[in-house]
This record gives C-alpha cells, sequence and structure tokens, in this order.
C-alpha cells in the first residue's frame, strides 16, 4: 500500500545528495549575511525584553510592598514614620522606573509595552494609595508622570549602564504611564481602600468608612463615565470595582444601622463578623 | 482637579483613541481588498497555462503595489508617527500579506530573495525605525515563511505542468533559507510557530526532488535548460 511506499521512499532517500545540499549553502551569500544580521537585531530586542520584565517584576514587588506597609499606617500610632518609610520604599522603586525609561531611550515604548505595562500598574496603585493617605484625594495622572521625569544627577547608575551606547543622550529621562495603565492601577487601588475601609472599623474609626464610601463612588462614577470607550480590561475591573464599593456601602449602613444601638467599644466586634465574611467571599490572599 | 474631571478628561483620550483606530482600521480595510486582489491574481501561476504568463502576471502585480503604496501613504497620515507600535496590531497582518506577495513577485521574477530594504521599497515604506513607517522585521520574517509554503505548491505544480527543471531550483532556495532561519533565535511566539511549518515544506519539496530523480527526469530538465547543475 501506500504507507509502504512512503517507507521504501524514505529509505531510498538520497542522503549524500540531501547533506550535499546543505553544504551547498554558502555561509556568506547575500540571503545568510542577512539573516546574521536579524540573529543580531533579534537577539537584542528579545534581550530588552527580558530585562524590561525583570524590571518590571522587581517594580511589582516593591510596590505590593509599599501597599502592605501602607496598610499599616492606620493601626499603628507612629503615621508619620510609616508614610516616610512609604516613601523611601517609593523612591526605590522609582530608580527601577528611571532604568525603565534608560531601556527605552530612543525606542517605541509601545513596543515594549506589554513587558512594564504590569509593573506600572502597580506603582500607581501604590502611589495612588499613599497619595490618598496623605491628601484624601486621587491622584491625577499628570503628577504621576510628573514623578517619573528623571535627570543625570545621580551617576553611579547612569555611567555603568548607558555609558556605552547612549552616550550623547539628552540627561533626562521620562516615562509616561499611559492612561489606561492609569485606569487599571486605579481600579486595584479601590480594592485596597475597601481593604483600608473594613480594617479602620475593626480600629473602631468610624469616619473613614464614610469618607471612603463617598471617595469610591466617585472613582465609580466616573469609571461608568468611561464605560466600553476604554480597552476590555478596563471594562472587566468595573465588575470587581461593584464589588467593592458595593461592600463599602454595605459596612456604612451597618454602622449607620447598628451605630445607634450598639455601644461604641462594641462596635469593633460587630465589625470583626462581618469581616471575615468578607474576606471569605473575596478570597484574596 | 475633582476626581470626574480627571475621569473626563480621560475619557477624552481614550475616545481620541477610538476615532484614531476607526481611521486605520478603514485604510487597512482597503489594503486588505488590494491584496486580495494581488493574491488572486498571482495564484494564476499554479495552473497550467499560468506557466507562461509568469513575467505579465508579475507586470500586472507590480502596477497593483502603486495602489499600496497611496494606501500605506494615507495609512501614514492616520497616527502620530511615534506610536507605530501602539497601534502596530491593527496592520500587522496585511502586512505580513503584502510582504508575501512582494516576495513572492521578485521570487518569480529574479529567483531571489527579496531584501528587507526591497520590501520597504516596493511597499512605499522604510526599513529603518528611525525613518518613519517602517517593515518590523517579524512581519518580514513572517512574509517570508508565507512564502516559503507557497514555492512548495509552486514545485509541485510545476511538475504537474511539465516544468521540471524549476523544482530543483525552488529546493536550492528553500535550502538556502532554511539554513538562514536556523541562524535565529526564536521566542515561543507566532513567528517561532510559523517557522515550525518550515521543514513540512523543505520536506515536500524534497519528496519532489527526490520523484523527479528517480525517474530521471532532473537530469532531462537540467539538459533542457542548458545543463545548470
Amino acid at each position: 500500500g501506500s504507507g509502504g511506499f512512503r517507507k521504501r521512499k524514505h529509505d531510498n532517500f538520497p542522503h549524500g545528495q540531501r547533506r550535499e545540499e546543505k553544504e551547498n549553502v554558502n555561509p556568506s551569500s547575500p540571503l545568510m549575511t542577512s539573516f546574521k544580521s536579524f540573529q543580531l537585531e533579534l537577539d537584542s530586542r528579545h534581550d530588552k525584553y527580558e530585562r524590561l520584565v525583570k524590571l518590571s517584576r522587581d517594580i511589582t514587588i516593591e510596590s505590593k510592598r509599599t501597599i502592605f506597609l501602607l496598610h499599616r499606617f492606620t493601626s499603628a500610632p507612629n503615621g508619620e514614620e510609616i508614610l516616610n518609610e512609604s516613601e523611601v520604599k517609593l523612591d526605590a522603586v522609582r530608580r527601577k522606573i528611571k532604568q525603565v525609561a534608560q531601556e527605552l531611550i530612543g525606542e517605541d515604548m509601545y513596543q515594549f509595552h506589554r513587558a512594564i505595562s504590569p509593573g506600572l500598574q502597580e506603582y500607581v496603585e501604590a502611589v495612588s494609595f499613599q497619595y490618598f493617605i496623605k491628601t484624601r484625594s486621587l491622584i491625577s495622572v499628570e503628577e504621576i508622570n510628573k514623578q517619573l521625569i528623571f535627570t543625570a544627577e545621580d551617576r553611579e547608575e547612569t555611567t555603568n549602564k548607558t555609558s556605552d551606547s547612549h552616550e550623547k543622550q539628552p540627561h533626562t529621562w521620562s516615562l509616561k504611564v499611559t492612561p489606561v495603565d492609569y485606569l487599571l492601577g486605579v481600579a486595584d487601588l479601590t480594592g485596597e481602600l475597601m481593604r483600608l475601609c473594613i480594617s479602620s472599623v475593626g480600629n473602631g474609626d468610624i469616619d473613614t468608612p464614610f469618607e471612603l464610601s463617598q471617595f469610591l463612588r466617585q472613582i465609580y462614577d466616573g469609571f461608568t463615565f468611561i464605560g466600553n470607550t476604554g480597552p476590555y480590561e478596563v471594562s472587566k475591573k468595573l465588575y470587581t470595582l461593584k464589588q467593592s464599593l458595593a461592600k463599602v456601602e454595605n459596612a456604612c449602613y451597618t454602622l449607620k444601622v447598628r451605630g445607634s444601638e450598639i455601644p461604641k467599644h462594641m462596635l469593633a466586634d460587630v465589625f470583626s463578623t462581618k469581616t471575615e465574611l468578607i474576606d471569605q467571599d473575596e478570597g484574596l490572599p | 482637579m475633582s476626581v470626574s474631571d480627571m475621569f473626563a478628561a480621560l475619557q477624552g483620550a481614550l475616545g481620541q483613541d477610538q476615532d484614531i483606530r476607526e481611521e486605520i482600521r478603514k485604510v487597512v480595510q482597503a489594503l486588505e481588498q488590494t491584496a486580495r486582489e494581488m493574491l488572486t491574481l498571482l495564484q494564476g501561476v499554479h495552473q497550467g497555462p499560468g506557466f507562461q504568463h509568469i513575467p505579465k502576471k508579475c507586470q500586472k502585480a507590480r502596477e497593483h503595489f502603486s495602489t499600496v503604496r497611496t494606501q500605506m501613504e494615507s495609512l501614514k497620515t492616520k497616527f502620530p508617527a511615534d506610536q507605530y507600535y501602539r497601534f502596530h496590531e491593527h496592520w500587522r497582518f496585511v502586512l505580513q500579506r503584502l510582504v508575501f506577495l512582494a516576495a513572492f513577485v521578485v521570487y518569480l521574477e529574479s529567483e531571489t530573495l527579496v531584501t528587507r530594504e526591497a520590501v520597504a521599497e516596493i511597499l512605499g515604506i522604510e526599513a529603518d525605525r528611525e525613518r518613519g513607517f517602517h517593515l518590523d522585521i517579524e512581519d518580514y520574517l513572517s512574509g517570508v515563511l508565507t512564502l516559503a509554503s507557497e514555492l512548495a505548491r509552486l514545485a509541485v505544480n510545476s511538475v504537474t505542468a511539465g516544468d521540471y527543471s524549476r523544482p530543483l531550483r525552488i529546493s536550492a532556495f528553500i535550502n538556502e533559507l532554511d539554513s538562514g532561519f536556523r541562524l535565529l533565535n526564536l521566542k515561543n511566539d507566532s513567528l517561532r510557530k510559523r517557522y515550525d511549518g518550515l521543514k513540512y515544506d523543505v520536506k515536500k519539496i524534497e519528496e519532489v526532488v527526490y520523484d523527479l530523480s528517480i525517474r530521471g527526469l532532473n537530469k532531462e530538465a537540467t539538459a533542457g535548460a542548458g545543463g545548470e547543475k
């Protein structure tokens, strides 16, 4: 049958000729020369991408730690200290972002956007959380970008990394957080604010939840205003945002209703049971 | 600035973005139309009588490329020049298709691989990112891989049409292409997937060459063609 034929065909294949043909490929033909240059180009592009992914991961981790630190703010008496510490941490994150900006000198940022986007979103989340704790308002995307303009003053890093290839570049770099990264970061922020709300009740703070519900409602209204103008990821976050808002609103409701009946010192107990419930169905780490 | 003002500003930015994408989509649709027409035209070479008309078909295809160039010109005006990769996805597919068409025409004319610079010139774009709307290297390579599978098909059909020398030349060409691609370290992305298909094209052509050689048809062909080997 045809199977046997195929097999025979394979056995009879003139291997000698085949090998000869492969050797016939002249390693210095125009085609091979151009493919060698393609190899260089692709390799350097992939290397850069990998470096950016690594930086992005570092940025994510440091930003997450900053957020954890800031959650301690409400419960601790030494608020000033924690804020200062978070500022130090965020400065470290910004130094990483500076490295990202240096990698992107002369490149089209969007070519590597997928590598750095997760880190930038996490940074937006951390920075806006800190800003909220300090000022009780939402940081604007312009404000964030203002902090991401770097100059070559601190030489220790710039010399070893960029001197070889970018010697004559202007000595300021900037990185712009795109509107979409900003929106996704802010959407994540609302989750943190929800946690902040619940834990502040636990600490017997009755005012913060109401303030937060007001603030979250503004953000929610903002997101509904954008609606489906934005990309798919933004609309996906809208669902989680709605859940966070509902939790905060319910918390406020309970405070209002029960608060008039229960003595203040017992409120925390009422809420701690409530908190467990919320944590359970959220399933967050 | 209040929260609602901020979101209004963001919405404005996103809305503008959508308008740009809409504009790009329109031009890309026109490009796709042109590419389809060219493809139909060039598919003619696979049919028996088509082999005699290859130069004429190439000629006609070249005329289509001038339409492509004007369409590219209009595409360039639809978005800020430094945001190529922001909208890259929209024209990526059609650009790869056009690279293939250009490479096919050039192969049929001269039996060589079109260079990246030459494709860029045929399409009326730049080979270098610094100079404006350019041809991304991965798109170029993808287009070249499409050429390989088209040539595998051409090898089969040229035997059917009685042209026994062409498969040998295609075989040499594909082998060189294969060695070229082997130099690249590809990531696990779409280009890599396309490249994985190349070995089947190589195999197919080798089978055709084999079929010809056991029947002594290749000797006849080379003798007829003036002893190329």
